[in-house]
């Protein structure tokens, strides 16, 4: 679980921000040049690319340049993977819930009887 | 016979906080007394297969909730429920944390806040509780559990879950 934990810390802060999430989102389409990808936002290229490097780094995207353009691709395995762990999460509450829906059932009963 | 009841659970990474909300199908009373009361927390509170024992109870704010979820195999999870604001019967919020049997808080393990919700809809009671949680390590350690414990088969349809990952 080490190498988990490392990359949910990652994801997090790569998600943490608007503009990083929007181009997450862009991606999920397909892949984008960086320059496609900086078109919807009112920022200085520099800057744009500096989220590119930090959502390369939390492994969510990768990118490859070809002669001047450089272009991006989501690892979908590695958002399935940050998502899994929410999955779990979910999957503890509707077990959690399934049990509370028989002790309420019971209660109910219980009530009825008196 | 609980199909029809309303259960939606949202997840927001960048603030790591999840929401459920879920209906219940039981006056708010008594659903209240489900979340609050130790004899009936010990009956449903832990995902299954894990069971629930309570060591402590004080539900007022300022008293805590020291529980443990024990897996088939007899081993135990600490945890302790700090509450913050008591609002009988509407809501409760509270402080989560991991400890050992004494109690005592693990300080290099931060645990989540709890904000928990009780409504009226009809005969029925709505009930939404947002954890947030203090750091990613913290949901790990609570994603972790599950993971011990098999829950992990349950996974399915993660495909349909990529569109909505980064909706936040």
């Amino acid at each position: 679980m080490a190498n988990s934990q490392l990359a949910l810390d990652s994801v997090f802060h790569a998600l943490a921000d608007p503009t990083r999430r929007a181009v997450v989102q862009r991606l999920g389409k397909g892949t984008a040049t960086v320059s496609e990808l900086a078109a919807p936002f009112d920022m200085a290229l520099p800057s744009f690319v500096k989220h590119i490097s930090v959502l390369e780094r939390s492994r969510l995207i990768v990118s490859r340049k070809q002669g001047r353009v450089r272009t991006c691709s989501l690892i979908r395995e590695n958002l399935l993977e940050a998502e899994r762990w929410f999955e779990l999460l979910r999957s503890q509450w509707i077990s959690r819930y399934g049990n509370l829906d028989t002790l309420l059932a019971k209660l109910n009963g219980d009530e009825n009887d008196v | 016979m609980t199909s029809d009841l309303r259960f939606d659970f949202t997840a927001d990474k960048a603030a790591r906080t999840i929401t459920v909300v879920r209906e219940f199908d039981g006056a708010r009373q008594l659903v209240w007394d489900c979340h609050t009361k130790r004899e009936l927390l010990d009956q449903w509170f832990a995902p299954r297969p894990l069971t629930t024992q309570t060591k402590h109870m004080d539900f007022r704010a300022g008293g805590y909730w020291h529980y443990a979820m024990i897996t088939p195999d007899g081993q135990k999870y600490w945890n302790r429920l700090d509450y913050k604001t008591v609002d009988p019967i509407d809501g409760y919020t509270a402080q989560d944390g991991f400890c050992d049997e004494s109690g005592i808080v693990n300080p290099d393990m931060p645990g989540s806040l709890w904000d928990v919700g009780f409504a009226d809809v009809g005969a029925r009671t709505l009930v939404t509780t947002m954890v947030r949680y203090a750091s990613p390590e913290a949901l790990q350690a609570a994603v972790d559990m599950g993971l011990k414990d098999g829950l992990a088969s349950t996974l399915q349809r993660l495909d349909e879950l990529l569109p909505t990952l980064v909706a936040a």
